[in-house]
């Protein structure tokens, strides 16, 4: 695992959120309207809808495309739906926002 | 043999720390301080009751030189110091003194963050920190003229109430758009705000500050958005940054502050450091509660006992300004595994709220009543399992124990002539008497025939209790469907109280019609910010977050994340030039469907968010604006060919279309709106099933509302026959005005046309000229702040960070 730097929580509209890509995979950074970050993958557990596209409210992200609503704790989806994504982990250092990303998931430095 | 003690700096941790040290070990170390600020100890947090007057300095002193000379200790007031030489373990102030050490306690404290923009070192531009800032404050508030705060935080807002005191006319202004959102939610802000506004002070949110400008002097403030306020003296209270550049400098392992164990030892075995300069744990603080226990610490450790440790604990934050009563707590963000329990008394001005997680306290913010405080940060601390008390635990401490009210029993109770509205001065007896001389079942009649409740809706919980009562299970109130389970209300109420309260914000109307979220969710959202848009339209301020995505990117989302976009062509009219433009930009940006809509224009589908600006940017650039083919609001107005080309053409129905459109562009609804003029009986452009439509006659023209042609199936009805082009034109806005003032969020024309009824809204649009006018009057106004091209504005730069990742990480790059 490792660390990295993504930017800070100002570049993320209150009660929004920001994409972050990677290669394997598109991450979605949540910033609820208690100033608290989330990560999570940014593909809805339906049908891959992009979960950063929702609104978001309380601790939760409803998707763009059908509704569904998904935690941003625990990736879960709540309610009467049932599925899942990724969490990945946010550090919050004073609002310099950094994500753990396995690191045999990155393309090898040259 | 004595052993020589040295602090840097005289703040409250270091004060704090002595006297710890002076019980434990007297006599044990032989203690000299360099303070930066030519004074005593003094009591830094009571500095705004000086500002406002509420306390003289001589108050808050903590250690007067008595308390020195007493303890043999040295102070050396006014010297900064400016190095620490680790290697013969002495420091250097910047008067020349050198002092050398055993033990070396770096007590800095912070600095204020100075915002870098232009004109910040302009005279007249003070920080917030010590004594030297209130006189400076204090001079200028003797002219009595404007100040600016910039920073609504709890600093901020201090400096500001204190300055209003003292005769300025002060503005606030804070970059976030909710006041000390570190330490509020949303809802106890926004009631913040109001007391402050109440009491004179102007709160501007979400300003960003640009430069300070002047000559030679403060004169004002501008902000990004051009705005330029005028102000003599402007107080900067944006945050601190612990002030560790002097440990840095001596090669002491320093992060954010300077990295201290729990026993609060630096790097160096030697030299400790403590207060807001010290970062343990990884963490900072600007608090004093935690700052006294890293006091604590270090004095035991001085001591010789290195037992204690520091832990983290949460610290309650209160504004200190007389009259204002805030409390906050721990952690109260939303969560899965978190209910909440809010109180919201809109009369009285209080809010609470409890976050619980296995039913314990974790965060508590309070507003207005903040008497239990003290007793939920108890239970928090102690992790009390508050299961038993759950139901009346947000009453607080004194309504433990006694048998709980039940409301219900509460309005049995009152006495036949007790007042149940106060507005139109009804009386129980009243309501009880009239439902059952008249068999009243609905809360509307009781309304209707009593006036209860009907004009500021607050007594309406009461009279559906003795609904309840006089009815039993005949009445059942669920019949007004709520709009979310976020609030009982139904999107009528809630519309009707937005005007009669002038409630002009989202966080507004949760707070004044008692929402049981703290944010609400995906469905009020959305509706609230209409409402709020359509009934304020010069003076609400569209929340951006509160919107679907399609209306957030002006495009609409498709099912793998790409988006379409089409531009409006007015009366679907288009020429070879726009035609060419387009057929460019499918080029350029490889768009891989074009597509013609139900709408008469062109659609191109499978654009990649990051490259919308650019396309809006071609498409602009050839005259295009946004088609808001995704807006709940007005889409298409459909025409065919009409008089000018038609056999059968009776009038102009395509230059009607496009007078229409041009008009009507840009306007909110509460669902989409879809119209079309056709220029005979023929109707070729399918009028008879939009949700309002035109059917030209020799003698004029027949206007049409409330058709459908998707899930449902509807022919249109018929509105009434005008005789030329202007009334037209002034019949269908008013009628689209009416819908606006009246629909619900997502309830489409012909919905709205059979609750209301037909025979209505042609009385009111056909026959009631003046109320046709008025309505007329409302869209027009509304429009001169709604007709702004959504594309543009994006090309020219706002919302960007839209458009664009927040970051790429992982291709070719090492973690940290
Ligand atoms: C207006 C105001 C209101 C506040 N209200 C509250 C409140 O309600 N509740 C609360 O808990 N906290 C409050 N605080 C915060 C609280 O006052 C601070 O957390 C606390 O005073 C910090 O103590 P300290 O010893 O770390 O640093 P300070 O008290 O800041 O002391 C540091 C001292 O070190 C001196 N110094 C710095 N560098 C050097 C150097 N190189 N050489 C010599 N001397 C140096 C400085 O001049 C300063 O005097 C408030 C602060 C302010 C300004
Ligand atoms: S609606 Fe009438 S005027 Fe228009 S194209 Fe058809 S036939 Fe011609
Ligand atoms: S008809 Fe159905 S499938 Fe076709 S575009 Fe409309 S919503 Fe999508
Ligand atoms: S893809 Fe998210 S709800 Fe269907």
């Amino acid at each position: 695992m490792g660390w990295y730097p993504i930017g800070d929580i100002s570049d993320i509209p209150l009660r929004g959120a920001r994409c972050v890509k990677t290669p394997q995979m598109n991450i979605a950074i949540f910033r609820t309207g208690e100033n608290e970050v989330h990560a999570i993958e940014n593909r809805c557990p339906h049908k891959g809808g992009p979960l950063s596209e929702g609104i978001v409210h309380g601790n939760a992200v409803t998707c763009p495309l059908h509704n569904w609503v998904i935690s941003l704790e625990t990736g879960k989806a709540l309610g009467a739906d049932e599925g899942e994504v990724r969490v990945i982990p946010v550090r919050n250092e004073g609002g310099r926002l950094s994500i753990a990303l396995e690191n045999v998931m990155m393309v090898a430095a040259e | 043999m004595t052993e020589k003690l040295v602090i840097i700096g005289n703040g409250m941790a270091p004060g704090r720390m002595l006297e710890h040290l002076f019980e434990q070990a007297p006599g044990r170390y032989a203690v000299t301080i360099f303070n930066a600020e030519p004074r005593v100890n003094y009591d830094r947090i009571m500095l705004s009751p000086v500002l406002s007057g509420e306390k003289s300095y001589e108050q808050i002193v903590i250690h007067g030189d008595g308390w020195y000379i007493d303890h043999g200790i040295t102070l050396y007031k006014g010297h900064r110091i400016v190095a620490i030489d680790r290697g013969t373990k002495a420091v250097t102030s910047d008067h020349g003194v050198t002092e050398s050490y055993d033990k070396l306690v770096i007590a800095t404290g912070s600095v204020p963050f100075i915002i870098p923009v232009p004109g910040k070192d302009l005279p007249g531009v003070i920080t917030y920190r010590d004594l030297d800032d209130v006189q400076a404050m204090l001079l200028a508030a003797q002219s009595r003229e404007k100040a600016i705060v910039i920073g609504g935080g709890l600093l901020g807002l201090e400096a500001a109430a204190g300055l209003a005191l003292r005769g300025m006319d002060v503005t606030v202004l804070h970059v976030n758009s909710s006041l000390m959102e570190r330490q509020l939610d949303p809802a106890a802000g926004y009631l913040l705000q109001t007391e402050l506004q109440r009491r004179g002070i102007k709160v501007i949110c979400k300003a960003n500050t640009k430069a300070i400008i002047g000559n030679g002097r403060v004169e004002g403030v501008e902000l990004d958005n051009g705005t330029i306020i005028p102000a003599t003296l402007v107080v900067m209270a944006v945050g601190i940054r612990p002030s560790a550049g002097l440990a840095k400098d001596a090669g002491l392992a320093v992060n954010r502050g300077i990295v201290v164990d729990a026993g609060m030892q630096t790097s160096d075995g030697d030299i400790y450091s403590i207060g807001e300069c010290a970062e343990v744990g990884g963490m900072v603080y600007g608090l004093v509660a935690p700052l006294y226990e890293m006091a604590r610490i270090a004095a035991s450790h001085l001591a010789g006992d290195s037992k204690p440790a520091f832990v983290h604990s949460d610290t309650p934050t209160k504004l200190k300004v007389t009259g204002i009563d805030l409390y906050s707590l721990g952690d109260f963000a939303d969560g899965d595994d978190r209910q909440e329990i809010v109180l919201r008394d809109a009369t009285a001005g209080v809010y609470k709220r409890l976050v619980l997680k296995d039913n314990r306290i974790i965060g508590t913010v309070l507003y207005g009543e903040t008497a239990d405080g003290a007793w939920f940060n108890d239970l928090k601390k102690k992790a009390v399992d508050i299961s038993e008390m759950r139901d009346t635990l947000i009453f607080g401490q004194a309504y433990q124990g006694g048998a709980p009210l039940d409301p219900m029993a509460a309005v049995a109770a009152l006495p036949d002539d007790a007042e149940i509205c106060g507005c139109n001065g009804v009386c129980k007896g009243k309501i009880t008497s009239t439902i059952t001389a008249k068999g009243l079942t609905s809360l509307d009649e009781v309304r209707a025939h009593t006036k209860a409740s009907a004009s500021c809706g607050t007594c309406t919980g009461l009279v559906e209790q003795l609904m309840s009562l006089t009815l039993g299970d005949a009445y059942n109130p669920k019949a007004v469907s709520p709009m979310c389970p976020c609030t009982e209300l139904g999107h009528d109420d809630v519309r009707r109280l937005i005007k009669a309260k002038g409630l002009k914000t989202i966080p507004a109307v949760m707070q004044e019609l008692e929402w049981k979220t703290s944010c609400g969710c995906a469905k009020c959202r959305p509706a609230l910010n209409y409402y709020l848009v359509c009934d304020w339209p010069d003076e609400y301020a569209d929340d951006y977050q509160s919107r679907y995505i399609n209306e957030r990117v002006h495009a609409n989302i498709q099912k793998d994340g790409t988006y379409s976009v089409v531009p409006r062509m007015w009366g679907g009219v288009t020429n070879s030039q726009e035609l060419r433009a387009i057929a460019d930009v499918v080029d350029k940006f490889e768009i891989p469907m074009v597509k013609v809509t139900g709408g008469q224009r062109i659609d191109l589908l499978g654009i990649e968010k990051e490259d919308l600006p650019a396309v809006w940017a071609d498409l602009g650039k050839a005259g295009f604006i946004s088609g808001q083919a995704y807006a709940k609001g007005l889409r298409t107005v459909k025409t065919c060919v009409g008089s000018d080309w038609c056999r059968f053409g009776t009038q102009d129905s395509t230059g009607l279309g496009i007078r229409i459109e041009k008009f009507m562009w840009g306007s909110w609804t509460p669902a989409k709106l879809k119209l079309a003029v056709s220029g005979c009986p023929r109707n070729c452009a399918e009028a008879t099933c939009k949700d309002i439509g035109v059917i030209c006659v020799d003698s004029g023209f027949e206007i049409h509302f409330a058709g459908a042609a998707g899930l449902d199936i509807k022919g249109t009805e018929v509105l009434g026959l005008v005789k030329t082009e202007d009334e037209a034109l002034e019949h269908i806005v008013a009628l689209t005005q009416m819908y606006r003032e009246q629909g619900r969020y997502l309830e489409r024309i012909y919905k709205w046309a059979k609750r209301v009824g037909l025979d209505e809204i042609r009385r009111q649009i056909m026959t009631d000229t003046e109320k046709r006018q008025a309505y007329y009057e409302r869209f027009v106004f509304s429009q001169t702040f709604a007709q702004v091209d959504p594309w543009s504005e994006r090309v020219s730069g706002k919302d960007k960070h839209e458009f664009k990742p927040m970051a790429t990480v992982g291709f070719n790059q090492a973690a940290e």
